[in-house]
């Protein structure tokens, strides 16, 4: 069963390179032309194919890619001389910083926000909170980044507008400097997991043991998280994960925004100079975090059911 | 002992129905005393529920206590807040509820659901708890009372839970219980042990208690004083012997009356076998347990085969066999002389027209959005290429058949009666023109006169069409009335199969004994005299039965 799921994550991956692997090429120009410019002579650029091995058909490099990619060569960026590895790890751990933090913050207020809706379910309170996380995640990414931006950084400057990390900084400096990022990615993904829990909860309040713990007079707050929730976790958990999932893949955009050093930035930047190595092990970082953390899901849910933790 | 404890007076309440408040409880009084045990009876739709649960001062959600007093030791409960009706909840009236499998949470022990109230009331502390936990464990007999209370709901029986949930009720000293059907849900020979120690617990305590229920031979083993209620009014009151020997009101002596018996019909020489199941023993994929082992049952055409026994018998599998949706891992059926091929997908329209099903649990088992007209329709144009006019006409004809009115065409399920429902579910198996109809506890959702009339009309269709009844149930008041053969199964093997009279005349086979001295009787000394004679091993029990 793990092991099937396993290998359709494993075949997800490679259809994903593949994908990336045309969509980069059906971009127009390459890393040649980006660098070299619009202006350059047909001589150049053919130099340049030559020299970056560019001159071969797209097959021929995706297999060798995917050849030296399977015994953990990542290859070497085709805009300067350093590694993709190099690349990578300068940026992969602020990423997940970013993704980590915006967890700690989002999903405890999630959960938490849900439990209260549930309790006080159909009063102006609820729908209070509904309407506004519903608001948040119904606008672009983006467009939340350069309202907060607008708001926080150039009104009221309390955040800086740039949140450029660098690896001097220390623990508060770097805190504060995430500061708008990290209350981007949890106003964009608070509402799935307040309205989830929300949902299984009320969901559950209609079965006869809700009913049983109301007839030995426990009090409302009590039966919803002594009696609810815990029945509740399986769907919450899927979607708890699937906003990690987002959180780390997510940024790529927020990132750009607040020009945060991190893995969705030089995605970009790569795709912008067809820098394709470097695209290709990014969309690999991501894709593998996907399907790790559905896998983790999956699990966790399984976990969660007191029948299956507790066999007869 | 004649101070009374609770006192309803005219309590009217309702219900919202489709957007209208309807009166579901009118006007009914009460007055328990301590120690006293009131049953109340009657059947769906009866309000006894409803009426039971207003001694806690609650009412489920979508009704309202309109008028009326409840009070309980003085102290009116009708119009307090709920915060001082939580604590009378679980302190003083305690409830225990239908289903223990659905009324114990699947999150946390035994134990941990005792002692909540008693801790959360304020009674007790939780090593108190669990220690007084122990003590009422083991007085309802449940097994390894010191640590059975770790154990989480889905680890333990059904008969286990329903004892557990007595003993959750019991934890907090509460002046009066509340029952509300908690032994309906089991098995007959199960039910006999959890009455008993209901009965025990509420005697020794000398804890009021109001047991509701739809089985009159229940409630005579219960209760001192009957109160029998219909469409939520009044019907009868009065002592419980009493009223059993000599019911005045007309609905009380049909509630009463015994299912009349089936003539026996003969057994004619000439073999017209339709369905022969031989030797069969299937397994669910995945498993590795004979969930039926060496089953041959043979049926003729017109006859009905009851097969009874217990949950977990086998006898649903059974039906899933000859259906086709689990292939015997050995053995075949037959029908009509002919070996059915083992699974669905390689039976021929006229294989599956010729066996048809219907189930328990009418509500699910149509499609809510579609009206009877499509889905009696649907198998007249499926099985028999009938449209238009000529579809119509067979369906006014099958409704004509089960006694449903030609204008109830284009209704939805939803707008049906119980009873209803299961007409137009035995209207959709005829629309095959089926030979073999598998009946999988076709009546043990319904009440007991719309049981009785589904039986009536299932008889008349087959002295009408010839049809034969595969008749699938746990219930032996059932089998008694429609059985031509029975064939009794235990733990996936037959253990006794013959006609009816061979079977139920002694001398009897010793889980036949068992399932047949379990069947709760009207005379209210009955329990009390099977425990004594199990006691000195007069009578098989579930235990004697095990050491074979």
């Amino acid at each position: 069963m793990i092991l099937k799921r396993v290998g359709l994550g494993l075949f997800t991956l490679l259809a994903i390179s593949l994908l990336i692997t045309v969509g980069v090429e059906m971009l127009s120009g390459d890393v040649c032309t980006a660098i070299l410019g619009q202006m350059a002579s047909e001589e150049t650029v053919a130099a340049c194919h030559k020299k970056l091995d560019l001159d071969r058909p797209m097959f021929v490099r995706y297999v060798e890619w995917l050849f030296n990619f399977l015994q953990g060569d990542m290859g070497n960026s085709l805009a300067n001389e350093r590694t993709v590895l190099e690349l990578i790890s300068a940026r992969i751990g602020n990423t997940l910083y970013l993704a980590a933090l915006s967890s700690l913050v989002a999903i405890p207020l999630g959960i938490s926000l849900g439990v209260v809706a549930a309790l006080y379910r159909n009063t102006g309170f609820d729908r209070g909170i509904s309407v506004t996380t519903l608001s948040t995640i119904s606008v672009p990414d983006f467009f939340v980044a350069y309202i907060l931006m607008a708001l926080f950084a150039v009104k009221f400057q309390i955040f800086p507008a740039i949140s450029n990390v660098s690896s001097g900084m220390g623990f508060w400096e770097r805190f504060y400097v995430s500061g708008l990022p990290v209350l981007t990615l949890t106003l964009i993904s608070i509402a799935h997991m307040m309205r989830m829990t929300r949902a299984s909860i009320v969901n559950l309040l209609a079965s006869p043991y809700i009913e049983m713990a109301k007839l030995k007079g426990i009090k409302p707050g009590r039966i919803i998280v002594k009696h609810a929730l815990p029945n509740a976790w399986a769907p919450i958990i899927q979607v708890v994960i699937l906003n990690i999932a987002f959180m780390v893949v997510g940024v790529v955009i927020i990132e750009v925004v607040f020009v945060y050093p991190g893995l969705g930035a030089l995605m970009v930047d790569s795709v912008q100079l067809r820098n394709m190595p470097v695209v290709q092990a990014t969309a690999m970082i991501f894709a593998a975090a996907y399907v790790l953390l559905n896998l983790l899901a999956d699990v966790l849910s399984i976990i969660a059911n007191p029948r299956l933790r507790h066999r007869r | 002992m004649t101070e009374s404890l609770l006192e309803i007076k005219d309590i009217l309440i309702e219900a919202d129905i489709e957007g209208e408040w309807k009166p579901i409880v009118n006007s009914l009084s009460m007055t328990l005393k301590r120690g006293e045990v009131i049953g109340l009876i009657g059947e769906s739709g009866a309000g006894k529920s409803t009426f039971g649960l207003c001694a806690l001062g609650y009412t489920k959600p979508g009704c309202r206590i309109v008028s009326g007093s409840i009070k309980l030791d003085g102290q009116e409960l009708v119009g307090q807040p709920e915060a001082e009706l939580r604590n009378i909840r679980g302190n003083k009236v305690a409830y225990v509820a239908q289903s223990a499998a659905a009324s114990f949470n699947p999150a946390h022990t035994l134990l941990d659901q005792f002692s909540e109230a008693p801790i959360q009331h304020g009674k007790m502390v939780a090593s108190e708890a669990s220690v007084r936990g122990r003590e009422i464990f083991a007085q309802l007999d449940l097994p390894e009372p010191d640590t059975i209370g770790e154990r989480y709901p889905h680890q333990v029986s059904g008969g286990q839970l329903q004892r557990a949930m007595t003993a959750m009720a019991l934890g907090s000293n509460p002046d009066i219980i509340i029952f509300d059907e908690p032994t309906t849900a089991l098995d007959v020979t199960t039910q006999i042990e959890v009455l008993s120690a209901i009965k025990e617990a509420v005697k020794s305590r000398n804890v009021a208690a109001i047991y509701i229920t739809h089985d009159l031979a229940v409630v005579a083993q219960m209760a001192d004083r009957i109160m029998v209620l219909r469409y939520g009014d009044l019907v009868e009151e009065g002592d419980a012997r009493e009223m059993l020997a000599n019911p005045k009101q007309e609905y009380t002596q049909k509630l009463l009356a015994v299912r009349s018996l089936r003539d026996n019909k003969i057994i004619d020489d000439a073999q017209n076998t339709i369905l022969e199941i031989h030797d069969v023993t299937a397994r669910y994929p995945g498993t590795n347990i004979d969930v039926l082992s060496n089953i041959s049952i043979k049926l003729e055409k017109g006859k009905t085969v009851a097969v009874v026994g217990e949950s977990g018998s086998g006898k649903s599998t059974l039906a899933r066999v000859i259906t086709g949706l689990l292939p015997p891992s050995k053995g075949t059926v037959s029908f009509r002389g002919e070996v059915l091929p083992a699974s669905l997908k390689e039976k021929s329209r006229d294989n599956l027209r010729s066996i048809q099903m219907i189930y328990q649990m009418a509500d699910v088992a149509m499609n809510p959005r579609q009206r009877i007209r499509e889905i009696i329709g649907r198998p007249v144009e499926f099985y028999l290429g009938k449209t238009g006019a000529e579809n119509e006409a067979r369906v006014l004809e099958l409704m004509k058949q089960i006694e449903i009115p030609e204008n109830f065409i284009d209704r939805f399920p939803g707008q049906l009666s119980g009873g209803e429902k299961q007409r137009i579910c035995i209207a959709r198996a005829l629309a095959a023109e089926p030979e073999l109809i598998i009946c999988d506890e076709v009546t043990s959702a319904l009440d007991q006169l719309v049981a009785e009339g589904i039986l009536d009309l299932l008889q008349n269709l087959q002295n009408e069409l010839n049809v034969s009844y595969l008749f699938i149930t746990h219930d032996l008041a059932t089998v008694k009335a429609i059985a031509d053969e029975i064939v009794v199964m235990y733990q996936g093997k037959i253990v006794e199969q013959g006609p009816k009279a061979q079977i139920l005349e002694p001398p009897y086979e010793d889980y036949t004994e068992l399932l047949l001295s379990s069947v709760p009787e009207m005379d209210p000394d009955w329990l009390d005299d099977l425990v004594e004679r199990r006691k000195r091993g007069e009578a098989p029990t579930s235990e004697t039965l095990g050491q074979r």
